[in-house]
């Protein structure tokens, strides 16, 4: 080969590192952005389900040969990353995404997946070409009702596309996906008043939202629907779906709205947590304490060293304020 | 040369194993330490010797046992892996080899109450992350050194520290510390809990070699033993509200405050400056010579307290 050969490509690839080096250097924001933010973790937890943490809230997924199944989406800023996770690790379409509840943290992906599932051509029946069926996001009627009302969420609404418009207004609801029963399970006045658990019975997974956050105090969302003694009945009815194992672990896995893996006697002293300091506050109520004077009884202060953290979205003042709220409420 | 080879064969050691000692066999446990609250169970109010938070007392004076029988999800739960080693039960211990290399893997141990198992990885694996799943016995793994065995333990579910409702929370950690002198085997207990304990709770058990041992089954079924109206009730009690936390102090001729527990009352020095019992007692009558001779595991106690 002669020598001359190889200025040509030398010069290529000088040309090619210059344009690598400017546009690294005008992506270097977007890359440290990358790099801040957590990691998204997966963990399989047990039959078709699995999980993915770090997105805002935890993300249950189904996924086998029709497709995958998304319980919430997490927060809109981690979309990209989570649409990116979900297409690289699992094979096939998201044709369903249930939303437990209104939350951002929850809801705040569906916009992502929705965009990118319309950007797909459908015949005048609204059916794709390839026969599979359009994105649905399915949440209960009052999450449709409070992201599209007045208040629209706290101010934080998905686009027209992400709201979850295939919404139910029943005690329950049932598909079939990937050769399993999907049952959604509505839970009235809970941690808001639209709150969904999803039940994967073959492959033994309850999908909690934020009714159960262990670790953290559940944030019972008076404003919106929520009430502590429905956050008890709630808790109360995953212990019924739940069965447990030998020696009263594992068996049933509890996928929480926030937090680890857990099973049945996880929720058990979660749901014992609540009630004891339910009793608490109504003792403080029937003894004619205002909330100022109940929140300074501190009523829940020999949980607070396990469920407060100085990150806590839930303080135990806040704690103290929703139970008493909901306990005192018209 | 063959005869040098021959003899260094002989002289050499083996080469080192990664079980510094073998721990395999069947073990029973014995009782002479804190007997009367390891056998016929802790007394109501007994906070002695645990450096207990304010946060701990309070949940314990809240503790109601009837949420044992009330609670079905309770019936069934073996003691955590912190507790297993001072319940009333015996052990096995088996090795668990690398088919191929032989070196140890793990050890596993099991106990008769609940069927409790527990596995000390040796293997080096790192503990697993905070999305893991919390278990009774939690996530263990060990090192020797010289011949101890240490092991550290994190990942396990909320449970008890003393079986009358002083908590452990699901965040806690402990180690341990094997040690084998012949047929015998002490493993002390070092719990660090930042929830409930102001400084690290020391325990430590033994156990005896007891190869005649066969270890059954114990199958527990759960389920609602007293009828429930409300779903929501879990047995309690309010704060302020607990008749039983007195009995110890009476009973025992204590002064009442001993009995709170605390890290002050763990050492010499409180003796001091410890206040007189309210009610002193000059004639035992509870748990009287319990561990010796015909009440040697307490079968005769209590006994009934004489009126006074």
């Amino acid at each position: 080969m002669p020598p001359g050969a190889h200025r040509p490509a030398a010069t290529m690839t000088r040309r090619v590192l210059l344009a690598a080096g400017i546009c690294a250097v005008g992506l270097l924001p977007a890359l440290r952005a990358q790099t801040d933010a957590p990691p998204l973790r997966v963990y399989p937890v047990q039959g078709a389900v699995s999980v993915i943490a770090g997105a805002g809230g935890n993300i249950t997924v189904q996924n086998g040969k029709d497709g995958t199944l998304l319980v919430d989406t997490g927060l809109a800023a981690s979309a990209a990353r989570l649409a990116a996770e979900v297409r690289a690790r699992y094979k096939g379409p998201v044709l369903w995404i249930v939303n437990t509840h209104l939350h951002p943290d929850h809801v705040g992906g569906n916009d992502a997946f929705a965009q990118a599932d319309a950007a797909k051509p459908v015949d005048f029946l609204g059916a794709r070409f390839d026969g599979t069926q359009p994105l649905k996001i399915i949440a209960h009627s009052n999450v449709l009702a409070r992201l599209t009302g007045p208040a629209g969420a706290n101010g934080v609404r998905p686009s027209d596309a992400g709201l979850p418009r295939d919404e139910y207004a029943t005690p329950f609801k049932d598909l079939r996906f990937n050769d399993e029963p999907v049952v959604l399970h509505h839970e009235p006045r809970a941690h808001t008043d639209g709150d969904t658990i999803v039940y994967f019975p073959r492959s033994d997974v309850i999908s909690a939202g934020d009714i159960f956050t262990p670790g953290g105090y559940p944030f019972i969302d008076v404003a919106n629907g929520g009430s502590v003694n429905g956050e008890i009945a709630a808790l109360n009815h995953i212990l019924d779906l739940a069965v447990p194992g030998h020696t009263q672990e594992g068996g049933t896995a509890v996928i929480p709205g926030h937090g680890r893996i857990c099973d049945e006697a996880d929720v058990v002293e979660y749901r014992d947590m609540v009630v004891i300091v339910r009793d608490r506050v109504q003792d403080l109520i029937k003894k004619g304490m205002t909330l100022e004077q109940a929140q300074a009884a501190r009523p829940s202060r020999d949980y607070d060293a396990e469920y407060v953290t100085a990150t806590s979205f839930v303080k135990a003042a806040d704690f103290v304020a929703a139970v008493y709220r909901s306990l005192t409420a018209k | 040369m063959r005869y040098v080879l021959v003899a260094l064969f002989l002289v050499l050691p083996p080469a080192p194993a990664l079980a510094q000692v073998d721990l395999s066999g069947s073990w029973a446990s014995l009782y002479h330490e804190d007997l009367p609250e390891r056998l016929p169970g802790p007394e109501l109010g007994d906070y002695m010797g645990f450096p207990l938070t304010d946060a701990a007392r309070l949940r314990a004076d809240s503790y109601d046992a009837d949420r044992i029988s009330v609670v079905p999800e309770y019936q069934c739960r073996p003691h955590g892996g912190d507790y297993q080693m001072r319940g009333l039960s015996n052990m096995r211990i088996d090795p668990v080899l690398d088919p191929v290399t032989q070196q140890l893997v793990a050890w596993h141990t099991r106990m008769g109450f609940q069927e409790m198992e527990r596995t000390i990885w040796m293997d080096g694996r790192a503990h697993p992350d905070d999305m893991a799943p919390h278990t009774w016995s939690g996530f263990s793994t060990g090192t020797w050194r010289n011949n101890m065995l240490n092991v550290s333990t994190t990942h396990l579910k909320e449970n008890y520290m003393r079986r009358n409702g002083i908590p452990r929370s699901a965040n806690a950690t402990f180690t341990e510390h094997w040690v084998r002198h012949g047929n015998y085997l002490t493993v002390t207990t070092v719990i660090t809990d930042l929830a409930f304990l102001t400084e690290p709770l020391v325990r430590s058990q033994t156990w005896v070699s007891d190869p005649g041992q066969r270890m059954g089954r114990d199958i527990c079924e759960y389920g609602d033993e007293v009828p429930r109206d409300r779903k929501d009730y879990v047995p309690h009690h309010l704060p302020g509200t607990n008749p039983f936390l007195h009995e110890v102090a009476d009973w025992y001729g204590l002064p009442y405050d001993v009995t709170r527990g605390g890290a002050e009352t763990l050492y010499p020095e409180y003796r001091s400056k410890m206040p007189a019992p309210d009610k002193p007692k000059l004639v035992c009558e509870r748990y009287c010579n319990c561990g010796v001779g015909a009440n040697a595991i307490c079968l005769l106690a209590p006994t009934a307290p004489r009126p006074r």
